[in-house]
């Protein structure tokens, strides 16, 4: 099965970093999430409600939507600063990627641990600029505002191609595609990771890590 | 079907669903249909919601619930206000988008001056392109949940939701649903479109999209005649519920009461009820203190224009005037309601074009003001009252002459004696200080009236002056007290040897014994060098 991937791209100051980042991934997770499913009897199930929140950036003129998810919104904006840590202590000149990864566990038999396939991956792209004035930080500040909308708008228009869905899942398999570990919400499972790029452009030390990593996983 | 008792089928109960609906009839099924329609109207209802709280100017938060209730639809939660659901069932009077009935709703800003402008229509259209194989029950119902989901993303992406977040004194953001054809000639030139999404079903295609305007200066020509001033329109400021059925435009700042929306719009209706009565018979001398008196109803909820009571203004809805600014606000089908009490003075089909034109004539211009300004202030008070008699008071001096003006408004004491104090302004030493012996005036005359020169014309009982009392300044040592001895000493001579004759003259006196001193010190120069030998 072909995974679909999209890449957007963003130029930002680094207080602005956060808020773009937590914009973006919580518009993706507002599509890719449903209400807690409650499995009833003859395989049929029931869905909870998925609340909405809208959130002002501070350094950015922009308002994003999120899910109403206290749980959700820590697990993301603790990736999005790990991903600005490593951004701001890696001495490259500002630029990396955070890639929001949807994928479906495939199980495997003993000693192969799971498959996880991905369907859908959103890559953002970010390059930090410095700003030398305030009205330069001024005139960035709603630039970006604009950008992220641009953003947005193309988030909704590759999630409204209504392409591949993972089948809804019997109630033995939904963990297999969802991650039902929330309380309120239950998004597809997904997963987070970064890329600094050096100066070379290139990142060979992470993309081998990682897979070291997801051969291992057991 | 509520949303509660929808069960979803896995996916593999609904294959085998699937296989048996393939056996039978491949059209929709009434089930479906029925369903299908549901999910449509509902689809419509929500999305207004949506549209309608994103441009409320303040920031929405729902709560997510893991066991689902009972009232919401596509598993999101989105509050209905009770207003906004009214006037979308209203608009789609028992229909649903179709091919060629497009569902509207059209956003647009006001200024408090009256200037109005379409900033954003939103459209959910349906064409003819059908999937037939879709799941009406399952597929359907996700897909519209999720183009939920991407319109409230984008509601807060579009210009428009930064200008409705600052909404208060300077505008306010109305919403106008309507049904049928779109109308996109009032967003100015160089629009943009952008759109939501698509969800295919059986019957059609619906489409959601957004057409906003992207030329923001607004309209310089006035609609309108007569504008006063709008006050107090920040109306949430004034009322807990909405503006109830006015024919065309809503306001966007609707805060909900929470459990009591039933009652409130209740509540409202009932207050439409009395401004009814109170409107329909007052002749115009009265229409004001009618207004007035309106202003204080009891629950504080203003609807000053029912439809059904304004004959003469057609329901504004159905007068599609392309290009017309703005559409027409709420507040100015209220004057129309003078007319008809104006013995039809004033003109009464298209109120809607010229709301604040031509008060009654018998009320002065102050009241024309307050008429209009009467509209917008929802609170009543009995300072409106002292206002209105105010300016009537100062438009009731206009054609009088200023001296008039300046003095019956200023509330001077002894301001019967002013007139005479502003002829004697010429005179007064104070505006015009004296070169040298003063002319006659009063006021020295008085202080000077034991020397000579100065001997007033006018004697002292001519005019009144506050007397001037300088602070701690009583000492009845001194034969004059400290006014006196300042008012007497305030003009000095100049001093000698800074008038220009004396200096004048010693200029000349100087150059012409300038010689003769040469002389005398040519003699004595030895003298001068001897003086010299000493210093150094």
């Amino acid at each position: 099965m072909n995974c679909r991937s999209e890449v957007l791209e963003v130029s930002l100051e680094g207080r602005q970093v956060d808020e773009a980042l937590l914009s973006l991934l919580h518009t993706i997770l507002l599509h890719r999430s449903t209400g807690k499913f409650h499995y009833k009897k003859e395989g049929t199930y029931s869905i909870g409600t998925v609340g909405t929140q809208d959130t002002d950036c501070d350094f950015i003129d922009f308002t994003f939507v999120r899910v109403s998810s206290d749980e959700l919104d820590r697990v993301i904006r603790k990736a999005v600063t790990e991903f600005k840590d490593a951004l701001g202590n890696s001495g490259s000149d500002g630029m990396g990627q955070i890639s929001l990864e949807f994928y479906q566990k495939k199980k495997s038999r003993w000693p192969f641990s799971d498959e996880c396939i991905p369907w859908e991956v959103w890559t953002i792209k970010v390059n930090v600029v410095n700003l030398a004035n305030e009205q330069e930080r001024q005139i960035c500040r709603e630039k970006v505002g604009e950008k992220l909308g641009e953003k947005v708008i193309n988030i909704v228009e590759v999630i409204n191609r209504h392409e591949y869905l993972p089948k809804m899942p019997t109630q033995s398999e939904v963990d297999n595609v969802f991650d039902t570990s929330l309380k309120d919400v239950q998004p597809y499972l997904y997963k987070i990771t970064y890329q600094i790029t050096d100066s070379l452009g290139t990142s060979v030390s992470t993309t081998m890590r990682r897979l070291i990593k997801d051969t291992l996983a057991l | 079907m509520t949303a509660s008792l929808f069960n979803y089928l896995s996916d593999t109960e609904s294959e085998k669903l699937l296989v048996a609906h393939v056996t039978m009839d491949s059209d929709l099924s009434p089930q479906d249909r029925k369903d299908l329609d549901k999910f449509i109207k509902f689809f419509a209802l929500k999305t207004v919601q949506v549209i309608v709280q994103a441009r409320l100017g303040e920031k929405i938060c729902t709560r997510s619930s893991s066991s689902p209730t009972g009232s919401d639809w596509f598993t999101l939660a989105i509050k209905d206000i009770p207003e906004v659901t009214h006037e979308a069932k209203k608009a789609l009077a028992g229909q649903l988008p179709s091919i060629g009935r497009s569902m509207c709703v059209e956003i647009s800003l006001k200024t408090s001056e009256g200037d109005s402008m379409e900033l954003e229509t939103w459209c959910l259209e349906m064409n003819e392109k059908c999937e037939k194989d879709i799941k009406v029950s399952y597929t359907v119902y996700t897909r519209l949940s999720l183009l939920l989901k991407s319109l409230l993303a984008i509601t807060r992406v579009t210009p428009a939701y930064k200008l409705s977040r600052k909404q208060g004194h300077d505008y306010v953001i109305l919403y106008r649903i309507y049904f049928g054809d779109v109308q996109l000639s009032g967003l100015g030139d160089g629009f943009q479109t952008v759109r939501v999404g698509i969800v295919g079903t059986p019957i059609g295609t619906l489409t959601l999209s957004c057409a906003y305007r992207t030329n923001l200066a607004l309209m310089s020509s006035r609609q309108f005649e007569r504008t006063a001033p709008i006050m107090g329109i920040i109306i949430d400021h004034f009322v807990e519920r909405p503006l109830g059925n006015t024919a065309l435009m809503h306001p966007c700042n609707y805060r909900a009461p929470g459990e009591e929306e039933g009652g409130a719009y209740a509540g409202v209706e009932d207050s439409q009820e009395v401004c009814t009565t109170s409107f329909s018979t007052s002749p115009p001398s009265q229409l004001c203190t009618s207004r007035m008196s309106y202003q204080t109803p009891p629950m504080g909820a203003v609807d000053v224009c029912h439809p059904t009571a304004c004959t003469t203004a057609a329901h504004p809805h159905q007068m599609v005037v392309p290009g017309k600014e703005g559409g027409v606000p709420q507040v100015l089908l209220q004057p129309s309601h003078g007319t008809q009490a104006d013995h039809g003075r004033l003109p009464s089909c298209p109120a809607a074009d010229m709301p604040h034109q031509a008060p009654p004539s018998s009320c002065s211009s102050g009241d024309a003001d307050v008429l209009s300004r009467s509209t917008e202030v929802k609170s009543a008070s009995p300072s409106e009252a002292i206002e209105t008699t105010f300016t009537r008071k100062v438009g009731a001096f206009v054609n009088k002459p200023t001296t008039q003006v300046t003095t019956a408004s200023l509330d001077l004491p002894f301001a019967a004696f002013a007139p005479r104090a502003y002829d004697l302004e010429e005179n007064d030493p104070m505006v015009h200080p004296p070169a040298s012996p003063t002319p006659s005036s009063p006021l020295q005359g008085s202080l000077h009236s034991q020397s000579s020169s100065q001997s007033g014309g006018q004697t002292q009982e001519d005019f009144v002056m506050v007397d001037f009392k300088p602070a701690f300044s009583k000492d009845d040592l001194l034969p004059m007290d400290l006014g006196t001895f300042y008012r007497e000493f305030q003009n000095p001579p100049q001093l000698a040897s800074l008038s220009i004759d004396v200096s004048a003259q010693s200029m000349a006196e100087d150059l012409d014994s300038l010689p003769e001193k040469l002389a005398i010190y040519e003699k004595d120069i030895d003298e001068f060098d001897a003086f010299v030998d000493t210093l150094q």
